[in-house]
């Protein structure tokens, strides 16, 4: 009886230090960020409560809605272009390629290292006076220019270069797992009823990669919206303001510029993006699998 | 899986060469950077300066890896990464064995001694994986500080492992969702208790989801640099943060030769386990990506 | 004096009510089999007979102890699963030994049980191997011998037959029944083939949504059923069940069929007069099952009450030992059973006896049988 009781407990008990990490570093970690952007911190955590007032001075400020707008154009090309690079080569690899087992992992590779690597790479590549354009010149083409990562409205888009370079090729890994799991009996029967290749990826393969479409966008999503390292590492935020993103405003306005409150609201208000994001995700993905 | 299918190009030669010549292409794409890297490491600096980064070195030599390991300055001191390889290695390591140990154990829980309520406990824990850390950073500095473990290795080892706990859970639990309930069961009947079952049952057959979450874990907590620049001091920060402030010091001249060897020897162990261990390398990513 | 017996249980999960208030008894020695479809509740009841899954009310005793809140390695009871459950990594000595290990048996004591369970099943050869390195029923074998080798009180089978292929599952069958007859342990089998449950049991119980349907031996279920639903669950292939209405003038009393052309077919049936007496074109359900249902040579001697009758014959499938003819009455299929070399042809008229000792009537409303 006593042994049963305990059987019963252990579990639980089993458990409850991670869950009650969980909800400290978490959940109680959100709340009190969620206060902190009530009231009038600076250095340091201040208690005067001041209502929504950071939240009107974020909404407020060019530099917030330059990191809104940067993350805006960021992540639509960097989700856009990693997802149909990443399915073209998948197709591509997806041909009975002689030497899949060698190109594969070198189109994965960069997602080994860390965006601080890829960051100091690339910084070094596409900066004009000794990377891709110098070495244009060195090979005698005179006029080739290209020195975006020093141009305010440019710069943005190396930050995308880098990171689909970084992402791409882990994107192609999951459409090659997922155009491996379609059932070959579809697709003899596509054959059978006369449908050109072109077509049978179009109208059948294509359609049933849904489910890898909505973990890709979600995978990158989540990293472009946490996306911090790089921009760092690449361009330090900069030309200017001209890389900032949600998530180096946050550190910038909480560390150096000692705005804890707006940075606060930030945080907020990057959360609340994500898990918009990814609670209806979670939601569609675990409710099926709980009947199984 | 692929054997029966026939979809995609074949027969026509002009289009497997295009095929090829597109494979081709990106596979230098996605290896460029890290060929020059490379091959500027053992580049002498002004060979760098005057030439092309493309090119082969003139003179060979190992000089930039010997400053960058042992003698660059990072910060204020000529210390090269070697220290900050070993914070990282002394912070990775347990933060990496307590995280699995952990996941494994509510893995089991979550599967195999449900109780009321435990599917909230294991979304709550889910939920934890996609939170933008930099909602955490105030509070978890302030946590630390009351802890006294502020700017030390202990700290960032607690960190990393409250953070992890999301990914080693869902790995584990998914895994074990997988594992036939009645061998639990015939154990409980064989009047094997909790531990017993997990360690004599359950630990045997896991050996390839350890694999995965260590992989993962790894991974993200050598690449982390967002925690190790926030809550690392000189004897506790990795070896992302040394990186990134050797090469974007801004006294003096830029040693890009160092800096490349530095980001090589950065992103050398993850390299290094995505070499050896690449099929599950890439599991673990899909594990990651690709929910319960 | 019963051995195992379950009194007024209930198990729900959440507000589902998976087993609704079942008493069952079996003595000592008995083979009791759970029959009924999938999701009857068969399988929840004997997982808590084992105690894996805790009762909602109700209790459970063992020789005369309540066991409800005892756990599974107390209650002197040993299961065989579905599935096996054997250790994969461990070997097959391991397997067995584990429980043993467990509780603390010294090594010699437990070689020596696992030779001597390892004997009786023939699996000496296998004991140093994996259980990935077996076929299905050496597994099968391991499974048992797993549960042998604890000597218990009960032995509980969930489905143990169901991976296998059918000529295995018929040897095992056999072997199952010849280890019961040799020990004498009493056993609770859970099966949804109701083949197995005739063949091995000496009680058979069967469930329906988590109701008993019905309790009793392997006769009485087949030759009696409670109701429609036993009735057509027992018995392959099953009785044919045609709707009927009663036709009672003076002291006779015929049972009506509507046929497809022609008159309505009328049986006179004798012998249940009393309980059809108030019934007079009542709407019945008149079930034969195919066997009382055959060519006039092969009809049983001994039978009271035989009538023959001319039907249509819409199939023939020989089955090598009988024959099986398809003919329709009430706007059913009936199946008839006919001895292998009947002269016979589809879509001829035939001549079929019909052995009403052996019928049955069932109400169409409550589906409890009349007679």
């Amino acid at each position: 009886m006593n042994r049963n009781r305990l059987q019963e407990i252990i579990p639980r008990l089993v458990l409850s230090p991670s869950m009650a990490l969980i909800l400290i570093f978490v959940y109680a970690f959100i709340l009190y960020t969620f206060y902190l952007s009530m009231t009038d911190s600076r250095m340091l955590p201040s208690y005067g409560f001041v209502g929504f007032e950071n939240y009107e001075k974020l909404w407020n400020l060019r530099h917030w809605w330059r990191a809104l707008t940067n993350l805006a154009i960021f992540g639509t090309l960097y989700i856009v272009i990693c997802s149909v690079l990443g399915l073209f080569l998948a197709i591509l690899l997806d041909q009975k390629i002689r030497g899949e087992g060698f190109l594969r992992p070198i189109y994965l590779y960069p997602m080994a290292l860390s965006f601080i690597v890829t960051g100091t790479a690339w910084k070094w590549f596409l900066d004009p006076g000794i990377g891709l354009e110098n070495t244009m010149h060195q090979w005698g083409w005179a006029s080739f220019e290209f020195a975006w990562i020093k141009d305010r409205t440019l710069a943005i888009y190396t930050v995308v270069i880098a990171a689909v370079w970084q992402s791409s090729g882990f994107v192609m890994a999951m459409f090659l797992a997922g155009l491996r799991g379609v059932d070959s009996e579809i697709i003899k029967a596509a054959q059978m009823d006369g449908a050109s290749n072109v077509t049978i990826y179009r109208r059948i393969i294509i359609p049933m990669m849904r489910p890898v479409f909505l973990s890709a966008f979600v995978v990158l999503a989540h990293l472009a919206i946490k996306s911090y390292d790089l921009v760092v590492a690449l361009t330090g935020g900069g030309p200017g303001q001209a890389t900032e993103l949600p998530a180096t405003f946050m550190y910038s306005y909480t560390f150096t510029r000692n705005q804890m409150g707006i940075g606060a609201s930030s945080a907020i208000i990057m959360l609340v993006m994500i898990f918009s994001i990814i609670i209806p995700y979670l939601y569609s993905e675990l409710k099926p699998g709980r009947q199984r | 899986m692929s054997a029966g299918k026939t979809v995609g190009v074949s027969g026509n030669r002009l289009a497997r060469a295009l095929l090829y010549s597109v494979l081709i292409v990106f596979a230098v794409y996605y290896l460029l950077p890290l060929y020059v890297m490379l091959v500027n490491s053992v580049k002498p600096l002004d060979e760098i300066r005057q030439g092309n980064m493309l090119a082969l070195p003139d003179v060979f030599t190992l000089e930039p890896w010997a400053r960058a390991w042992s003698s660059a300055q990072i910060g204020v001191q000529p210390t090269g990464l070697k220290p900050y390889f070993f914070n990282s290695i002394l912070m990775v390591v347990p933060a990496v064995a307590i995280s699995t140990v952990l996941g494994a154990l509510n893995g089991y829980v979550l599967t195999k001694w449900r109780f009321r309520g435990d599917d909230i406990v294991f979304g709550l824990i889910l939920l934890s994986c996609f939170i933008p850390f930099q909602i955490a950073l105030i509070p978890a500095a302030r946590i630390l500080g009351m802890l006294g473990i502020a700017g030390t290795t202990q700290g960032l080892v607690l960190i990393h492992v409250v953070y992890g706990l999301g990914f080693t859970t869902l790995f584990f639990r998914n895994y074990y969702a997988a594992f036939p309930t009645e061998l639990v069961r015939a154990a409980q009947i064989d009047g094997a208790g909790f531990f017993q079952i997990f360690r004599r049952i359950l630990l045997p057959s896991s050996a390839p989801i350890i694999v995965v979450t260590v992989i993962w874990q790894f991974t993200n907590i050598w690449n982390d640099f967002l925690f190790g620049v926030s809550f690392g001091d000189f004897d506790s920060q990795p070896m992302t943060v040394a990186l990134n402030n050797l090469v974007s010091s801004s006294g003096g001249v830029k040693e890009y030769n160092v800096h490349f060897a530095g980001a090589i020897l950065a992103a050398l162990p993850t390299l290094v386990v995505y070499i050896v261990s690449g099929r599950y390398f890439v599991r673990g990513l899909m594990a990651g990506a690709v929910k319960g | 004096m019963a051995f195992l017996k379950i009194d007024n249980l209930r198990k729900s999960f959440g507000k589902v009510d998976v087993l609704k208030g079942i008493d069952l008894e079996i003595e000592e020695g008995g083979f009791l089999v759970l029959v009924g479809p999938s999701g009857c509740g068969k399988s929840t009841l004997l997982n808590t007979i084992a105690g894996l899954e805790p009762i909602t009310s109700g209790s459970i005793s063992i020789n005369g102890k309540v066991v409800n809140d005892l756990h599974p390695s107390q209650r002197d009871i040993a299961m065989v699963f579905q599935s096996y459950a054997l250790y994969p990594n461990m070997t097959v000595a391991e397997n067995i030994g584990f429980g043993m290990e467990i509780r603390g048996v010294p090594k010699a004591e437990r070689d020596a049980a696992i030779a001597k369970v390892a004997e009786t099943l023939q699996i000496g050869a296998l004991l140093n191997r994996k259980p990935s390195q077996l076929s299905g029923g050496q597994r099968q074998r391991v499974a048992m011998g797993r549960a042998l080798v604890r000597d218990p009180m009960v032995f509980l089978f969930d489905e143990p037959l169901s991976n296998l292929d059918a000529k295995l599952r018929v040897d095992m069958r056999t072997e199952i029944k010849r280890l019961h007859q040799r020990m004498g342990t009493t056993i609770v089998y859970v099966t949804h083939d109701q083949i197995e449950a005739m063949t091995l049991a000496t009680k058979i119980a069967v469930l329906k949504d988590g109701v008993l349907q019905q309790f009793g031996t392997p006769a009485e279920i087949y030759n009696t059923p409670n109701n429609l639903f036993v009735a057509d669950f027992m018995g392959s292939p099953s009785m044919n069940l045609i709707p009927a209405k009663v036709k009672a003038s003076g002291g006779d009393v015929a049972i009506m069929m509507e046929r497809d052309e022609g008159e309505p077919l009328a049986l006179p049936f004798a012998g249940a007069n009393g309980a059809l007496a108030g019934r007079d074109g009542q709407n019945v359900v008149f079930g034969i099952r195919p066997e009382a249902l055959t060519d006039p040579d092969s009809a049983d001697r001994n039978a009271r009450h035989v009538s023959e009758l001319d039907c249509d014959i819409e199939v023939i499938e020989p089955a090598g030992s009988d024959t099986f003819a398809v003919t329709r009455l009430g706007g059913r299929e009936i199946v008839a059973r006919l001895r292998a070399d009947a002269p016979i042809s589809a879509g001829q008229t035939a001549r079929l006896a019909f052995n009403l000792d052996k019928a049955l009537l069932f109400d169409p409303e409550t589906e409890a049988r009349i007679v």
